[in-house]
This record gives C-alpha cells, structure tokens and sequence, in this order.
C-alpha cells in the first residue's frame, strides 16, 4: 500500500491511499498530489540511510510521499 | 541520477553556495572576529592595571566586556535549537510518530529525550531542532549555528523537526545555504547555553563528529 501524506497542523493528514494494481486509486492520489503542489507543497520521498529525495511527478510505487511546507531562514 | 537542488534555494539564488570550504572560511572569519572584539578589552584592562591600579573598576568593566560578548554571541548560537513558537499539544503524538519512523531507533529514542534529531551526513554531524540546526563539522571541534524553519508556524514541534530533516536529506548543501549562519563556535560554547534536557543531543553528535 502506497501512501501520500501531507504534515500539517493536525500533525499529518493522508491524502491519498493506493496500491500497484488499482488505477482509480492511483488516479486520485495524483489529483491530490498536483492539488498539494499547487499550493505550494514540496514533495518528498524518503529513502531511509538519511537520504531523500524531491519529486515533480508521483511514482506510482512509492512507499511514502510527504508533502512539506517551503523552509526559509530564520 | 543526481540529486536535485533543494527547492527554496530559488528564494536565496545570490548566496554562494554554503559547502565545506566555505564553512571552514567562515570558522576562520569567525575565530578573527572573536579575536578581534575579545583582545582588545584584555589589553585595556591589562594596560590600565598597569598604568593606573585605581582605575581597577574600569578594567573589570573592560574584562566583564571581554566575558560577556563571546558569551552573547554563543547563547545566540545555543538559541536556534530552542523550542520556539506554539507546543500544539493535541497534535504533537501525531507527529512524532511520523518523525519517529523518519529516524533510526538511536536517534528515535534521542529525539524523545532531547527534542532535538541527530543526522549524519556528508559535512559533518546535524543536530535539528524546531527552528534552526548546528553542524558539527569532523573531528567536532566546530560547530556550525543556523537559523532556519518551516513557514508554516501551526505545525507541531516535531513536524517543524522533519520539515528541516527531509529538507537536509534532500539537499545537504542546499539546506545550509537557505538557512542563515548565526555562529560558529567550539561546541562546549554552545552546549552550556543549551538547556541541560538538550544536552546529550549535542554530546551525542559530537561522539559521531569525532569517530566515536
């Protein structure tokens, strides 16, 4: 099961559940992932092994997509 | 495939970029400054008790100067690992969890007694905090102070923490080029500004900065 979360004040809310073979599914978490985009959101897949990685498109095996807000300097 | 440029470095396109060579220009820089705003209160106290030992209470002010501005400047470095901003209480469990499974077990167990997360990476060892990092350089006899958080000042106290995490996982260099540099200093300047809970955060860093 593929998921797309993004953190926000509740702590984290999921967006968007999928798996390999169900399209619709798939088809949803993507209109949720532009939605999350759109609003400023950054994708992030974390690789484990302190790596991660920036996504423009959702890959459809993905364990954990996390939307995150824009960091600045303080 | 090479990894991508942190995405907020569009917001900062005119700083050079903060790598390894740089941050060792800046420890430089740093430790002439420290120098140079230290030494000469010294000397005038030296030089007063030497010319005039009446004038003693004008030098202790001059040695009290010497004292307390290497001090203020090290507490502002303490600071960007601080709690700051709202708790969220009723969201925060939520959120460790998420944090939780984004570190090993070690750092898992760290971050729930400190509040701070350690990651390793390519220029040293990170300390993250809610609002700001510090980067022990190898060998962690430097550390590096920056300020930098999330925009969003509803999230709870560990999402603010792995916004900045995934952000560094992201894009190492990036990351320390966002965010803005407010000390660098040895650690244990840091670590007696730092709130004795947080400590071992800092110690524990500094254990993996040396190869221990």
């Amino acid at each position: 099961m593929s998921k797309l979360i993004r953190m926000d004040a509740s702590g984290h809310t999921t967006l968007a559940e999928w798996t390999q073979e169900d399209q619709a599914g798939f088809d949803a978490a993507v209109r949720e992932f532009r939605t999350a985009l759109d609003e400023g959101c950054i994708a992030v897949l974390d690789q484990g092994e302190g790596q991660a990685e920036q996504v423009r498109e959702l890959p459809r095996d993905a364990g954990l997509v996390i939307m995150r807000r824009p960091i600045a300097g303080g | 495939m090479a990894a991508e440029a942190l995405a907020e470095l569009g917001a900062v396109s005119w700083r050079a970029p903060t790598d390894e060579r740089f941050l060792r220009r800046y420890a430089r820089i740093w430790l002439c400054w420290t120098v140079a705003y230290t030494v000469p209160f010294l000397a005038a106290a030296i030089g007063l008790m030497l010319l005039e030992p009446l004038s003693f209470p004008v030098a202790l002010a001059s040695l009290a100067h010497a004292w307390i501005i290497p001090e203020l400047y090290a507490f502002r470095g303490a600071s960007v690992l601080r709690p700051k901003g709202p708790r969220n209480e009723g969201s925060e469990p939520v959120a460790q969890g998420l944090l939780g499974d984004l570190l090993g077990h070690e750092p898992r167990e760290l971050q729930r007694r400190t509040g701070l997360a350690i990651q390793r990476s390519g220029m040293g060892v990170w300390v993250v905090g809610e609002a700001g990092a510090v980067l022990l350089a190898p060998g962690g006899r430097r550390a590096h102070c920056f300020c930098v958080r999330v925009t969003d000042r509803e999230l709870p106290p560990s999402d603010r923490i792995a916004h900045l995490l995934l952000a560094l996982r992201t894009d190492e260099q990036g990351f320390a080029t966002v965010a803005n540099h407010a000390f660098c200093g040895a650690p244990w300047r840091v670590r007696r500004r730092l709130p004795v809970a947080m400590r071992p955060a800092l110690d524990a860093a500094r254990a993996v900065a040396r190869g221990g």
